[in-house]
């Protein structure tokens, strides 16, 4: 670690880490609560160390309950608390899903705006992982899906640092989704303070380019920059878009993309029907229809359970599938 | 304010126990049990395979075969003494760490490893096994037992539902909702509880402040605490409630008692949260070693156990060839094992996936 203001070099894991501990020193009223998150410091240890420093009493290891973790974290939240909630995989959010549906996304308008619920629920998500089912689900629609909630997927360690400390300081609910994959990928990371840094709802245009926009979030953001670099020895500039922010959407940057590259492809793990690449696709037509070489495209993952891990690779949109979208868009 | 980590009552009590952990028969009035020498060697035969079965999976996994694998080293009392009260007729609903039950079903390792290898989501026909698909979602499974019961119930039929799951699951909603259904409906159906002291990193005192047992009379039905490491005992206990709930006499909660002496799973490192001065403690207590105490006692002589290891032996050189043998599944299957009628999405991304796979001539990159 390096002095705060100063840039370091972490893992994805270990940035999260970092901003989780900056945003618990920053405001004595943020909470972990979750399975396992405490003596153990989770299963990808994200809050390694934390309940060391901070204590049992703010870094909690609930019972084995989603529906009480998130249940819990909406009293603590109307108690003034802003608790930051880990669901250990993505595939075991659903016991949870009416406490953050129901309650979580709806208090805010049901006490007629009295009532915020600053609460974080991080998901560590996606495939890739050889894992066994319901540890490697794409499940980001589902939430999107529902007004009052905010929904991010953080990319890189620099972003994870920095967008949680903004999560936890939202007094919206927002659901943090972390790319399971790249828990362990390294990258610069600037510590303490940053007021210029880009806000936690704007997308990232993470390689300009030209000729195609490939739009991505998560880990799929590495995939969409490694399609760029093969394009490039082809001789296509491709731009990638870093979504970070899935509701809202950063409408302006991607309209603005658009009308550069006149092409664009939407990548996402998650399942196709109603996934975020319909939403994109739909409101870039509206936006930019005229401006558009070919209709928007998607590589995203087939609508079928999680596949076994052994056939996984087949499954999880790759190089070769972001690269064949963008032959389609110049094939109009 | 902080409340310190305080463990429920009776810690200190295994239970009902017909066999001491130095190898000892003794009674019970309340649970009788009336089993001969063979009977006895059985048991200890299912428990010396499944444990030599545990040991390769785990082998496996090391060796990169397997993708994962959760170990029952410690729980094989409990696995088999449940799984050999269960009739054919009756149906066992697990988690994800009840190999000793599917043993017990009739399902065989390679089966069980297709799961954790990742070649399939199942590795044998629920129906036809009497074992539902291994159940990673914490407690979900109570309710479909308990569903199953009142199907049993409706049908008027002689058998009953057993659900399967750990300490840690009696904190989930659908285990209480579970209790609940059982309760007001008297289905046919058994809960049986592996308090194995531990959920991954956490202590049972994380999640109780009563013995788990006693959680049943809340509910309005019997619960009972047994030995999970004496075979003897789970298989008089279980046996006892599965006959009354075939009887029309509704639910029973099952504490076995036990301890889960190895990892989580391959995944994760004890070391990090619990002593190791704790897992000798339970070492003392080991389920296999009492009952060869006793057949040794009762005269059963080096040869039996000789031929025994021999079989186990036998056991991993199958499970070693066959579990590297196992076919993974067809991708293109995927897409029709999602609906029973025909669905154009699939139709369609089926089509898209074999023109993406047939596409490929050198080595594919990874994504
Ligand atoms: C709904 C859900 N939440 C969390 C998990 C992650 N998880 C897997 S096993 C486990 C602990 C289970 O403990 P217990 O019920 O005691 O069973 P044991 O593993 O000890 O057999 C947890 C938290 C899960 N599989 N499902
Ligand atoms: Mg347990």
């Amino acid at each position: 670690m390096s002095e705060p203001g100063g840039t370091t070099t972490l893992a994805l894991g270990a940035a999260i880490n970092a901003g989780l501990r900056q945003a618990m020193d920053d405001d004595p009223r943020v909470l972990v609560l979750g399975e396992d998150v405490g003596r153990l410091g989770g299963v990808f240890r994200v809050t390694d160390g934390l309940q060391k420093d901070f204590g049992g009493d703010r870094v909690v290891d609930t019972p084995l309950a989603e529906s009480g973790i998130v249940g819990a974290a909406i009293g603590l939240a109307v108690r003034g608390y802003r608790p930051v909630c880990e669901i250990q995989f993505d595939g075991f959010v659903y016991p949870a899903f009416d406490q953050v549906v129901s309650q979580l996304a709806k208090l805010r308008t049901r006490s007629g705006g009295t009532l915020a619920m600053p609460v974080v629920i991080r998901i560590p998500y996606g495939g890739g992982i050889g894992a066994v089912e319901h540890h490697s689900e794409s499940n980001e629609s589902y939430f999107v899906h529902t007004a009052g909630l905010r929904v991010v997927a953080c990319s890189s360690p620099a972003d994870g640092y920095r967008m949680i400390q903004e999560a936890v300081r939202s007094d919206d609910p927002v659901v943090f989704y972390e790319p399971k994959r790249r828990y362990w990928e390294k990258g610069p990371v600037r510590l303490g303070p940053a007021a210029d840094d880009l806000p936690l709802h704007r997308a990232r245009v993470v390689r300009p380019g030209t000729d195609a926009t490939v739009v991505a979030h998560g880990a799929m953001v590495r995939v969409a920059l490694d399609a760029a670099e093969a394009a490039r020895a082809e001789g296509r500039s491709l731009e990638v878009v870093d979504l970070r922010s899935l509701s809202p959407l950063d409408l302006p940057t991607l309209v603005d993309s658009a009308r550069r590259t006149r092409r664009v492809v939407v990548v996402h793990e998650a399942p196709r029907t109603l996934g975020l690449g319909a939403e994109i696709a739909a409101e870039l037509a509206d936006a930019c229809f005229y401006e558009l070489e070919a209709p928007v495209q998607r590589v995203t993952g087939y609508d079928v359970p999680y596949p076994p891990s052994r056939v996984e690779e087949d499954f999880l949109p790759d190089l070769d599938r972001v690269l064949d979208a963008v032959d389609r868009t110049f094939g109009y | 304010m902080s409340q310190p980590l305080i463990d429920p009552p009776g810690q200190d009590d295994p239970g009902v126990q017909l066999l001491t952990p130095g190898g000892r028969r003794v009674a019970d009035p309340g649970h009788p049990l009336d089993v001969d020498l063979p009977t006895v060697q059985g048991l200890l035969r299912d428990m010396t395979l499944l444990r030599r079965f545990d040991s390769e999976a785990t082998a496996l996994q090391r060796q990169g075969e397997l993708g994962l694998w959760a170990s029952c080293l410690g729980q094989e009392a409990a696995q088999v003494g449940a799984g050999r009260a269960l009739a054919p007729a009756d149906f066992a609903f697990t988690s994800y760490r009840e190999h000793g039950v599917a043993w017990c079903r009739g399902i065989r390792p390679t089966q069980m490893l297709r799961f954790w290898r990742g070649s399939a989501h199942g590795g044998w026909d629920p129906r036809a096994a009497g074992m539902g698909n291994y159940t990673v979602i914490i407690g979900a499974q109570a309710l479909h037992a308990v569903g199953y019961a009142m199907g049993i119930q409706r049908d008027g039929a002689d058998a009953a539902a057993m659900a399967f799951f750990g300490d840690g699951a009696t904190s989930q909603g659908d285990v209480a909702e579970a209790f609940t259904f059982a309760a007001v409906s008297s289905a046919p159906v058994v809960f049986f509880c592996q308090n194995n002291q531990w959920a991954i990193s956490e202590p049972l005192s994380r999640q109780t402040r009563v013995p788990l047992w006693q959680r049943a009379h809340g509910f309005g039905f019997p619960g009972v605490r047994v030995d999970g490491n004496d075979v003897l005992a789970v298989l008089a206990v279980t046996r006892a409630a599965l006959a009354q709930a075939r009887a029309g006499g509704g639910p029973t909660l099952i504490e076995a008692f036990t301890y889960r002496m190895a990892a989580h799973t391959t995944s994760d490192d004890p070391s990090r949260y619990r002593d190791a001065a704790e897992v000798d403690q339970w070492r003392a207590r080991d389920p296999l070693l009492r009952v060869e105490r006793y057949l040794r006692a009762e005269g059963v002589g080096d040869a039996w156990f000789d031929d025994l290891g021999a079989e186990a032996d036998d056991l991993a050189e199958g499970i070693r060839s066959g579990a590297r043998a196992l076919p993974d599944t067809d991708p293109l299957a995927v897409f029709d094992l999602v609906y029973a009628e025909p669905h154009p999405a699939m139709a369609r991304q089926q089509a898209e996936l074999a023109a993406h796979l047939a596409s490929f001539t050198g080595p594919r990159e990874p994504g």
